[in-house]
């Protein structure tokens, strides 16, 4: 795989009015990767990925494709995009929607419907080919909304929340078919704020809010820089004294969620055994996983949408 | 801003052709009211007012109709596209959202509405020339197939507008203000049922500025034995319009979507 770089930005900047969204980020992307874009509801994430495609302006700040400035709407020959939203053809078949799209990019009849065809297998709608979009479940409509950014064979593909509302087996079925698609050298950029999305599938993350950076690297590296190896989860403990009995003399961290303690230590055995002694805790023990990367990263507030 | 020198014409034709794959799902419901409704115009105001008022601005009163409703069916066809149907596409259905993710630009997607809304008041203004025909509205059959491609100019003349409308509207019900204040204006007042001359002097200078005026202007003569006068004028008004629309539209759109 080449280690060509497909998307660079540096200090790019997005402002509404006063408001500033995007706020001077910058980062690389190099091909072949699957590049995860995290953070809370109004971090910026779809503000960034609409500017990464070249539908929302750049407001200040250097911003390159492919090495090609975004404003040139021919590179979207290169490009899928699957945004948050389904916009797929109410008024076309599952087939039809697809060979209407790649109208759009100029391909011939022939090669369109060839290439339709593939894609529904792919993205195992071809018994539904001849139905209305509008009888598809959730997970179809999504699986649909890939397959179309796919008709142009593009080299990028950008995903805005791909699985977002979809039940574990659809969504299970949608992570298979991104992997396979980074096997076929795609570069793919998604956002998402489900944890476990960002793991299955990211070589890379970066972590944003408030339009900001907060960190970026592989998924392993985050949780190394910011989090203990183990976490324990424990409920059932009443006030600070308490947690402080359990916790003495033992190497931990302890963060309060509603009315769960997070404690993350390095070796959690020994709390591990406390907790067990006592009858009145509920606690599950486990390895850190990104999602405490992102909790710790962003702050466990409940984000209001402003 | 990009004018018209840049479209790329597969790229307006793309959009084109997606709202044409539509239509022709309902042609048969689509054809019927383009046939209808006009029909039953000439039929009743056409025939039944005829027959107290007789002539009217020196020909029957079916010839002076029949080139006014086909202007005004222009008009209205090309509008209602404007308006409901591209609002639709543009704000509800997120086709143009959709589109804007190939290699078409929003000027590309605009302008393919537009030669579209044109189309679809060819449609329904040729299937009144046909009615017209039938019902005897036509005078002078060696000028009338002339009034095909005026037809498509005052498709565009119209659709120019209502997209600027689309773009600015909040929802549907902003389009009520359209037809209040433009739309049903130009159909009692730019020579549709009667000659503007009835007008006073000031509503005749208003009428002048209004594109439905010189689409009567231009039709009228070409399907009945009336002279036809500043042909050039009439075609220049309704392609100021269109274009001046058109920029206005894709502008507008612009700044609605790619934000």
């Amino acid at each position: 795989m080449s280690k060509a770089i497909v998307v660079r930005a540096s200090d790019l900047r997005k402002r509404f009015g006063e408001r500033e969204v995007v706020c001077g980020v910058d980062f690389e992307i190099p091909a072949g990767i699957c590049f995860g874009i995290l953070g809370p509801n109004g971090a910026g994430k779809t503000t960034l990925m609409r500017m990464l495609v070249g539908m929302s302006p750049i407001t200040s700040g250097e911003y390159t494709l492919f090495g090609e400035p975004v404003s040139d709407a021919s590179l979207h020959h290169r490009l899928g995009v699957v945004p948050q939203q389904d916009n797929l053809d109410p008024d076309f078949t599952v087939h039809k929607n697809l060979m209407v799209y790649a109208n759009y990019f100029g391909i011939d009849k022939t090669t369109a419907s060839q290439r339709a065809d593939e894609l529904l297998e792919f993205a195992s709608l071809t018994t539904r080919k001849k139905d209305a979009v509008s009888s598809l479940s959730g997970g179809m409509r999504r699986r649909l909304m890939i397959a179309r950014s796919l008709v142009n064979d593009p080299d990028l593909i950008v995903l805005d929340e791909p699985t977002t509302g979809l039940d574990p087996q659809a969504r299970h079925l949608i992570w298979q078919r991104l992997r396979s698609l980074k096997t076929r050298g795609k570069t793919l950029i998604l956002t998402t704020h489900y944890m476990e999305e960002a793991a299955e599938l990211c070589d890379e993350i970066m972590v944003l809010d408030h339009g900001r950076i907060l960190d970026r690297g592989t998924p392993k590296a985050l949780i190394n820089r910011h989090v203990e190896p183990e976490v324990v989860a424990v409920r059932g403990l009443h006030g600070e004294v308490q947690i402080d009995a359990l916790c003495e003399g033992l190497e931990v961290r302890r963060e309060l969620v509603g009315d769960t303690w997070f404690c993350y230590a390095k070796d959690a055995r020994p709390l591990v055994a406390r907790c067990a002694d006592d009858a009145n805790l509920t606690f599950i023990h486990r390895p850190a996983s990104l999602e405490d990367v992102f909790l710790k990263l962003t702050g466990r507030d409940l984000r209001e949408e402003s | 801003m990009m004018l018209v020198p840049a479209l790329k014409p597969s790229h307006v034709m793309a959009v084109w052709y997606r709202n044409f794959l539509v239509w022709r799902k309902l042609v048969v419901a689509s054809m019927l009211g383009n046939f209808g409704d006009p029909f039953l115009y000439l039929l009743g105001l056409g025939y039944g007012l005829g027959l107290y008022i007789g002539e009217m601005g020196g020909i029957p009163y079916m010839a002076f109709l029949a080139s006014g409703i086909l202007c005004s069916s222009a008009m209205n066809t090309a509008t209602f596209e404007g308006l409901y149907s591209a609002f639709t596409r543009m704000n509800q259905q997120g086709t143009w959202e959709g589109i804007l993710a190939t290699p078409l630009r929003i000027q590309e997607v605009v302008a393919g509405e537009l030669v579209w809304a044109a189309t679809k008041s060819l449609i329904s203004g040729t299937a009144i020339l046909i009615v017209a025909g039938l019902l005897g509205g036509i005078q002078s059959w060696e000028t009338a197939w002339m009034v095909v491609p005026v037809i498509f100019l005052i498709g565009l003349a119209f659709a120019g507008p209502a997209l600027v409308v689309s773009a600015i509207a909040p929802s549907y019900d902003f389009f009520l203000y359209y037809f209040t204040l433009a739309v049903t204006p130009m159909f009692l007042f730019c020579g549709v049922f009667y000659p503007i001359d009835a007008l006073p002097e000031f509503a005749q200078l208003l009428a002048q500025g209004l594109p439905l005026t010189h689409a009567v202007a231009l039709v009228r003569p070409l399907l009945t034995e009336l002279p036809l006068t500043q042909p050039f004028l009439h075609m220049t008004v309704l392609g100021t319009y269109a274009v001046v629309g058109y920029i206005i539209a894709s502008h507008l759109a612009a700044r609605r979507l790619l934000r």
